[in-house]
């Protein structure tokens, strides 16, 4: 192993797998991931996310395209040389071993002795706050403290890269933000390369330095969360990053950086073209998320009747029915008494602003 | 758990729902047991003078002491063949797809469709002088002489070990289906070999499993009363022929019935050792 084996590189490179069927899980991945970043591989199940992870251990022998951490390329590595260290979405602790002897699990299997493995051990479970439980069985600590033992016990090995597979998938919200705020300080105090899988964009934009967004075994956007959230290149990562209204349209005329939209709904807006050049005269789906409507008084914008108002709090949220019979969702700040708006009250409807809005071409 | 003390709880049944079976073992199973134990009282095959002189003949026979320990030798001989090639097969069965899974299992549970007489006689064949392992063995010039497998304590133990095969392979199936298939990757993925996982990890968590095997493998193995008889011949004496010649033979009902009370005792200790380590394992379940 390497003097320093935290905060080591992890190239993938052009990696597609096939499954023994001849499907397709992972298409032609490329990521480049600098040492000590976390990244997210978000998507929805089935996009060949958990399958990248288990190529990266090495459970998994890919098709074609290689695995490189650090200098070595380690596509015949095994999974226990790879220095690789795993959480689990359901921890996999032993259930048969003490919370300290899971902790020392891997430093046994490195011949470490026993005196040192205690310490190691004892030392790791104070780092992620359980210096009490180390004699208890798994089944004795709650869902938040498991996963705190399962990472202790993947960083015990002094991992030079650290996957966690939906991570917080099975803790309830309050403690999952907690446990998410763990791993962050955990990560920033090891230095770890860390790569999170996980279907929650909330989680992957908050707790990633960058995200990528895989579909259909596919990468359709590799960037920062605020690169994937407010410059989505293709109108998945637009739909699946955050909520949007998707609205179809005639490109009027359009060059590099702007594309004037004839909407169904009615009105021309200014929008980004935000995968290349379109086609002047083609058909396109413009992309605006609903915190990016505004009501505008004047005779700007398309019309719509309101539906239905939802006050969710800090915004509220209406619905209203375009002229061509969609709806789109329009979500309003709350700041001081917002207006309350009539059911069946008839409205006018604009992008914030031009980057706001987002031009696919439209596929068929 | 923890139901109201005021509330009836739903799930508890009246213990009436257990009388007709618990009848018919009292009548078929208790009765004829305490029946056993009073004959086997008796210094006298009439059954007239009370006394433990049956006991006392068996514990001091050195030929009716040796009967006992092989059979219980028997019994850990096919227990340890059956745990040695059944763990692979149970473990294999966790780790292919649906339809090996299929095959696996009817390969497991075609032992229990024949019948014990016919699937000895087929070791019976399978074993003899001019059976199919000579002839081959034979043919192929590898030995001049037939080798003595039928009538040997090697070809009762086989025999039984096949015949046994299922009670030891179904519950590990179950036990070893009971892991968390993350567990192996765990154990990968912090640095331990095949090796280390199988001692650390699976073969401790499959305790329960192996204890219940052993268990039923033994019992059955050590009162297999046919094949013990067929394939061991009339050379190889074990506790179930030796109380079927007392008693029908020699009608020496007494002695028969203190045999039996003697081997039940002896059976006991050994399942009561393996449920002691069963309860010893019962803190990794709940895998």
């Amino acid at each position: 192993m390497a003097d320093a084996p935290s905060g080591r590189s992890l190239v993938v490179d052009a990696v597609t797998h096939r499954y023994p069927s001849g499907a397709l899980a992972v298409e032609n991945i490329n990521l480049d991931i600098k040492g000590g970043e976390i990244i997210a591989l978000l998507g929805p199940s089935g996009c060949g996310k958990t399958t990248l992870l288990r190529i990266i251990a090495g459970f998994i022998a890919q098709t074609q395209g290689r695995i490189i951490i650090g200098d070595d390329i380690v596509d015949a590595l095994p999974p226990n040389k790879r220095a690789v260290g795993i959480v689990f979405q359901n921890y996999a602790l032993f259930p048969h071993l003490s919370i300290s002897e899971n902790v020392a699990y891997g430093l046994a299997a490195r011949g470490i002795d026993r005196a040192t493995r205690q310490h190691e051990a004892q030392r790791l479970l104070e780092l992620v706050q359980l210096p009490s439980m180390a004699e208890r069985l798994p089944r004795q600590l709650s869902g938040g403290q498991q996963q705190r033992v399962a990472l202790a016990r993947a960083l015990a090995i002094k991992p030079s890269i650290l996957l966690l597979d939906e991570p917080f998938a099975a803790l309830d919200k309050n403690l999952r933000l907690d446990m998410q705020i763990e791993v962050k300080r955990l990560q920033r105090v090891s230095g770890i390369t860390t790569l999170i899988v996980t279907h929650d964009q909330e989680e992957a934009l908050s707790m990633a330095d960058r995200v990528a967004v895989l579909s259909h075994g596919k990468l359709e956007q590799f960037g920062t969360p605020s690169d994937v959230y407010d410059r989505p290149q293709t109108l998945f990562v637009n739909t699946f990053v955050g909520s949007t209204n998707r609205m179809p349209g005639i490109v009027v005329s359009a060059d590099r950086t702007a594309a004037k939209v004839r909407l169904d709904a009615g009105a021309e807006i200014i929008a980004r073209p935000a995968a290349g050049a379109l086609a002047e005269g083609g058909r396109v789906t413009v992309c605006i998320r609903p915190e990016h409507l505004q009501f505008v008084g004047d005779e700007t914008g398309f019309a719509g009747v309101v539906g239905m108002s939802l006050p969710l709090g800090a915004t509220v949220v209406h619905e209203v029915t375009t002229a061509d019979g969609s709806g789109v969702k329009v979500s309003q700040a709350r700041i001081g008494e917002t207006r309350a708006l009539e059911n069946g009250a008839a409205v006018r409807l604009a992008p914030l602003a031009p980057s706001l809005a987002n031009a696919f071409p439209a596929t068929l | 758990m923890g139901a109201a003390p005021a509330s009836r709880d739903v799930t508890s049944y009246g213990m009436g729902l257990a009388a007709p079976l618990a009848l018919f073992f009292l009548l078929f199973f208790v009765a004829p047991l305490l029946q056993l134990l009073w004959l086997s009282l008796h210094n006298d095959t009439a059954g007239l003078h009370w006394g433990l002189g049956q006991y006392l003949h068996f514990l001091t026979d050195p030929f009716s002491l040796g009967v006992l320990g092989s059979t219980l030798l028997l019994g850990a001989e096919v227990t340890a063949v059956c745990l040695v090639l059944g763990f692979p097969i149970a473990w294999l069965y966790q780790r292919v797809g649906p339809k090996l899974q299929t095959i696996i299992i009817m390969v497991v549970l075609l032992p229990l469709l024949t019948s014990v007489v016919v699937r000895t006689f087929a070791w019976i064949v399978i074993l003899g002088r001019q059976g199919i392992i000579n002839a081959t063995l034979q043919s192929l010039g590898i030995i001049d002489t037939p080798l003595k497998l039928l009538y040997t304590q090697f070809g009762v133990v086989i025999a039984l070990a096949q015949v046994q095969m299922p009670l030891m392979t179904l519950p590990l199936i179950t036990v070893l289906g009971r892991i968390d298939p993350n567990l192996d990757d765990a154990s990968c993925s912090l640095g331990a070999g095949s090796w280390r996982t199988f001692f650390r990890i699976v073969l401790p968590l499959s305790l329960p499993g192996v204890i219940a095997g052993c268990t039923l493998t033994y019992a059955a193995a050590i009162t297999a009363f046919i094949t013990q008889s067929l394939v061991g011949g009339g050379q190889m004496l074990f506790m179930p022929m030796y109380l079927y010649q007392q008693a029908s033979t020699l009608q020496n009902w007494p002695f028969a019935a203190a045999i039996s009370i003697i081997f039940l005792l002896a059976v006991l200790a050994v399942v009561s050792v393996f449920t002691t380590l069963g309860r010893l394992s019962r803190g990794y379940g709940g895998a």
